[in-house]
Order: C-alpha cells, then structure tokens, then sequence
C-alpha cells in the first residue's frame, strides 16, 4: 500500500516548499549582514535558531539600532507557535528519543504545513522529514550565499536593502491576514508601535506591540477558528482545496 | 561579545520552545486560548516589525523610501508574487526612490 519515495506526494510537496523555502535564505543573509552581524553571527542564527520568522524578527530589531536583548525578545516570543507546531507533529508521527530532538529543530511552519496537508500517515512522516531537513539544508547554504554576497555589497542603503526588509517583513506577515480579526489585530499592533516609537529605546516598541497581541490573544478575539495567525507563512498545497489534500500535482 | 551572548540565548530559546512541544502533556498547549495567543503574537509581532523598519530611525519617526518599499512590497503581495520576488521589489522600490532623490 505504501508508494516508493519517488512517487510519494508528501516527499514530493516537501521537496518542492524546500527549494522555494530555502532560496529565500538568501534575502536572510544578505539583510542579516546589512544589519550588522558577520557571517558566522548570520550562520550560527540559521543553524541553531532555524525559523525564518524568529530570524528575521532578530536582525530587525538590530537593523533598527535595539539592543540584542530586545531582539533576542522579539525572537523567542515569535518562536511561540513552534511550541504549538511540535504538539501537533507529536501527535502525528510520534517520535522517539534522539529523534524527537531533530524533529523539534525543523519544526517550522512549512514543515508542519506540509505534513498536516497529507492524510496518510506513512505521507504525513515523508512530508515533514523532507520539507524540515531539505529546507534546513538550503536555507543554510543559501543563508551563507546571501551573507557572503551582502558582505560585498557595501553600503545597504544603497542597494535598497533596508526596504527589503521592509518587504521581507511584509511579506511574512502577509499570508495570515486571512481574516478580518487579524488584520484588526495587525493594525492595532501597528498603531501601538507607532505611538510608542518615540517615547521607548528602538526594539521595546516592537515589545509593546507583543504586549498588545498577547493581551488580544488572552482577552478578546473569540472568533474565527482556533488558531488564526498559525497558518504557515508558505501554502505547500496552493492548487487543491481543503478536502481533498492527498493528491497535490 | 553581548551581541553573540544573545544569539546563543535565542537559539537556546528557540530550539526549546520548539522542543517543549514535544515534551508537555497535550492538554495544555491543546488550550485554546494557549493557541490563540500563539496566533495573535505572531500577527503582532511581524506587524510591528513592519512598521518599526518603515518609519522607525531610532527614536524617530521618519517617512522616506522605505515608505515606497512598504507600498511596492504589498502590490507585489496582491499579485501573488512569491516572497523572493516581493523582498527583491521592496529593495528596487527603495534603491530607485533614492536615485530619484528621496532620503
């Protein structure tokens, strides 16, 4: 019953989030450099720390002259949702001893997204392995192609690069604003940074605005289904619809 | 030195908060509400970080060519071009509207 790795959907749905996943390290590396980190700071963040969100949220805050306790912050608190992630892959594939550890370090949203979309479980196992290791692996020798380019590039006004982080934060945000809800949370958010820019050190503003979301998060925002804003920031399976996910092609 | 210290902190931190999914009983991340801020912060945040890297110059509120990037990145968004290519529009927009004089 079970297909050869070859033709099985999930691995080839993870294959393909890899490469679109992976290639974007690039704009990492190069915005982490433009920031001020060196190549090695660039690549201890994409091994170790490993989720596109927290990443970019760090050298934000840097680029933006905040102290890297700030960032670091704004990193570990953007991090959350993985702790909500690997509940749901562990309930799924079940892993055990040293396995769980590598499994928790690709636990990201396109690794969770890829498996969550397949309905076998055998699919559901290839799909997260490949997507989780695959992007691991480019995003990091594309972290370090991005890096090594940004390092050449000299000055990062130039080259436009602080608007491309602008763009990059966007478009990470982008992909959640499905429902009415979150883009009433995002605004308020915004709105909350923007009041609190010029009274507070840069990075605490971006603080505020978590203080504000989470209070949202505890207090309000009743409806729309559980789990708005956990959507993954890519959507493995673009051309089919909800029901009927087994057969992405 | 501090800014590698807090690199390493936030890998730690991340890699266990990735772990602890893992490891706690279902039922308490199953919360809804666990759930539901998990969502809100990850809105919050990215928003926030939007808005801090267009506007922000330390203390500062400061409208220039970011602002552009911001509008350019999100009708890329709209046509439904992938995230490399908005990040590479964001900079053109920005690169061009300094060309053309803007701070």
């Amino acid at each position: 019953m079970s297909t050869s790795l070859r033709q099985s959907p999930g691995a080839r749905v993870g294959l393909s989030i890899a490469v679109a996943t992976g290639l974007y390290g690039v704009s990492f590396g190069a915005l982490s450099v433009a920031s001020g980190l060196t190549v090695w700071q660039t690549q201890a963040l994409s091994l170790l720390l490993f989720s596109g969100g927290s990443q970019f949220a760090f050298i934000g805050v840097i680029a933006g002259g905040g102290t890297p306790v700030a960032a670091a912050s704004a990193a570990a608190l953007l991090g959350i949702r993985n702790a909500v992630y690997g509940m749901q892959i562990n309930v799924l594939l079940q892993p055990r001893g040293w396995w769980r550890l590598a499994a928790a370090q690709v636990t990201i949203d396109e690794s969770l997204a890829t498996s969550t979309g397949q309905t076998d479980p055998l699919e559901q196992r290839r799909g997260f392995w490949v997507a989780g290791v695959g992007i691991f692996v480019l995003w990091n020798l594309f972290t370090l192609v991005g890096s090594l380019a940004g390092d050449a590039l000299g000055d990062p006004k130039r080259w436009g690069l602080d608007g491309a982080a602008v763009a990059a934060f966007l478009a990470l945000l982008w992909p959640r604003l499905r429902s009415r809800d979150a883009g009433a949370i995002a605004a308020a958010c915004a709105l909350a940074t923007i009041l609190a820019i010029p009274f507070v050190p840069p990075g605490v503003p971006i603080l505020v605005a978590a203080v504000v979301a989470a209070a949202v998060g505890w207090f309000g925002y009743r409806a729309g289904p559980d789990g708005e804003g956990l959507e993954p920031d890519i959507d493995p399976y673009p051309d089919t619809v909800q029901t009927d996910r087994t057969d992405p092609s | 030195m501090t800014l590698w210290f807090w690199i390493v902190v936030a890998c730690v931190v991340g890699f266990l908060t990735k772990l602890l999914g893992y490891l706690v009983p279902k039922k308490w991340l199953a919360n809804p509400r666990v759930a539901r801020i998990a969502g809100t912060l990850t809105i919050g945040l990215l928003a926030s970080l939007t808005v801090a890297n267009s506007v922000a110059t330390g203390q500062q509120l400061v409208l220039d060519a970011r602002l552009g990037a911001l509008v350019a990145a999100a009708v890329a968004l709209w046509l439904k071009a992938p995230f490399l290519v908005v990040v590479i529009v964001g900079a053109a927009a920005a690169a061009g509207l300094r060309l053309l004089g803007l701070p």
